[in-house]
């Protein structure tokens, strides 16, 4: 479902990607975990193209952008359709209900007619256990909710793949769990997800792989369970012995 | 007479009241032109003062954003241009601008009407203060609003559109507001490209009868009323865009 081949991001001076392979099965999850810096961020905005690559071949869903070659906005925009991405701060639309975040790509984008696209986002609202805040703006939503809300808005393009840059970390910890829950619904479902979290938790529980990077590279990947009680590398240990 | 000579401010207003309560028939004359001058300023107020800023300000405001837009794209060519036009209306007064438009104009062969000079040199004068005003508004909108929209999938106009400008309008609303009241009064200048507007009503009243103090500050009361009206509905409108706060 997602391929990534040789995928290199330079900022200036500074390389934050340094040739990253990856290949994502359809349906499977991916949790990154890494030090501060490590590039987890860039790696999964360079996946929906908010970043451009420097070098690199992406992959999602049968498209492919060449990033050794011109790329054009076009092609762009229609890549980053197939994705859907959940930021750490979760970045609602202030000025919008929660209903309307979640209709307003399906309607400007898709062109979706109204009324359909009304009756998909409170669908997807109540699926994340919001039913009844569908009309709220998101200055009135805890942050468990506001993150609840970005997670269906990204959901209501129907991507082919969803990342998740820390999605919990912004949260009180008695807020985790319910965002958590809905990640692990949509992973059940066989959504194709991405996710950079430090929920260890998580990770166990949903995860078919994890991938550690480290400056700018992947260190290692494996099975969750193998790479939490069997680490192959020095700097996975190192890393997972500081947050376990 | 001994308080009179005290403060020679209230003096001077003792001594004009005074001379009222003196003068029966002086009082019933400034009553009378009080009352004969009201119309005739607030038919000015009416027929040119409100469409002028009205107008002005709608041009204006179209102006604002589209310089606002070019001082933000990446296209050199747009900033500077947008850049040299802030800065030279600025950098002159509106009084000299208004007489460059009107006065200097007909001397390269373009003659404008006078209310048509006023309404380009008001909505050039609103564009380029009113530009800053849009253009820090849309900065101070965070980069996550932008990469939220794009990452639905929205273009660069839409998210502008949809998500930027409607958050960058109610940042931008207090000080658009003041602009709009500011331009209210400076619509008074217009008397010298000759618009009958309220002011050069009340120039036109004065020099009849010689009741300066009179009605300049009726005038200045009409001014004011507007203003504090426009005021009023300034409050009101940031109550309503404050549905939500940020
Ligand atoms: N737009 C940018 N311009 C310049 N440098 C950047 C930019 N974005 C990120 N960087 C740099 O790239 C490096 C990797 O950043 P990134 O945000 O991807 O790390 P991360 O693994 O997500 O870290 P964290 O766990 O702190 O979120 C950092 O050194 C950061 O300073
Ligand atoms: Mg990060």
């Amino acid at each position: 479902m997602i391929s990534i081949k040789g995928l290199y991001k330079q900022f200036d001076q500074l390389e934050v990607l340094k040739g990253i392979d990856l290949e994502v099965e359809k349906g499977k999850v991916v949790v990154v975990i890494g030090p501060s810096g490590s590039g987890k961020t860039t790696l999964l905005r360079c996946v929906n193209v908010l970043e451009t690559p420097t070098k690199g071949v992406l992959t999602i869903a049968g498209q492919t952008l060449d990033f050794s070659k011109n790329v054009s906005k076009k092609s762009i925009a229609s890549f980053r359709r197939l994705t859907g991405m959940v930021f750490q701060n979760y970045n609602l639309f202030p000025h919008k209900t929660a209903l309307e975040n979640v209709m307003e790509g399906p309607i400007i984008v898709k062109g979706e007619d109204k009324a359909k696209a009304r009756k998909k986002a409170q669908e997807l609202l109540e699926k994340v256990g919001l039913g009844d805040k569908i009309d709220d703006y998101p200055s009135r939503l805890s942050g468990g909710q506001k993150q609840r809300v970005g997670i269906a808005r990204a959901m209501a393009m129907e991507p082919e793949v969803m990342l998740f840059d820390e999605p919990t970390s912004a949260l009180d910890p008695e807020l985790v769990g319910e965002v958590l829950k809905v990640m692990k619904d949509l992973a059940r479902e066989g959504m194709t997800m991405m996710v950079v979290t430090h929920e260890m938790r998580f990770a166990r529980d949903a995860a078919d792989e994890v991938m550690f990077m480290d400056g700018g590279v992947v260190v290692e990947r494996n099975k969750p369970n193998e790479i939490f009680s069997n680490p192959k590398e020095e700097r996975t240990k190192r890393f997972l012995n500081m947050i376990m | 007479m001994a308080p009179i000579r005290k403060s020679p401010r209230n003096g001077l207003v003792k001594m004009y009241l005074s001379n009222i309560a003196v003068d029966p028939d002086r009082t019933a004359r400034l009553i009378e032109i009080a009352k004969t001058s009201l119309w005739p300023l607030l038919e000015g107020a009416i027929s040119y003062t409100i469409p002028l800023t009205i107008i002005s300000f709608i041009f204006g405001l179209l102006l604002a954003i589209l310089t606002a837009l070019a001082r933000i794209t990446h296209v050199k060519i747009l900033q500077v241009i947008a850049r040299i036009y802030v800065s030279a209306i600025r950098g002159t007064p509106l009084l000299v601008q208004l007489f460059i438009i009107f006065y200097g104009l007909p001397n390269v062969g373009v003659t404008l009407d006078p209310f048509i000079s006023a309404v380009i040199g008001f909505s050039l004068n609103v564009g380029a203060y009113a530009s800053e005003t849009i253009r820090a508004a849309i900065l101070s909108i965070s980069k996550g609003q932008w990469e939220a929209g794009y990452s639905i999938g929205m273009s660069y106009s839409q998210v502008l559109q949809r998500i930027i400008l409607p958050q960058a309008a109610r940042v931008s609303l207090p000080p658009l507001s003041n602009t709009f009241i500011s331009l209210v009064k400076d619509t008074s200048l217009a008397s010298v490209v000759l618009i009958t507007e309220m002011f050069r009503r009340a120039q036109e009243i004065t020099s009849r009868n010689y009741e300066f103090l009179l009605v300049y500050t009726e005038a200045a009361l009409i001014y004011w009323v507007i203003c504090s009206f426009l005021s009023v509905l300034q409050q009101y409108m940031e109550k309503r865009l404050d549905r939500y706060d940020v």
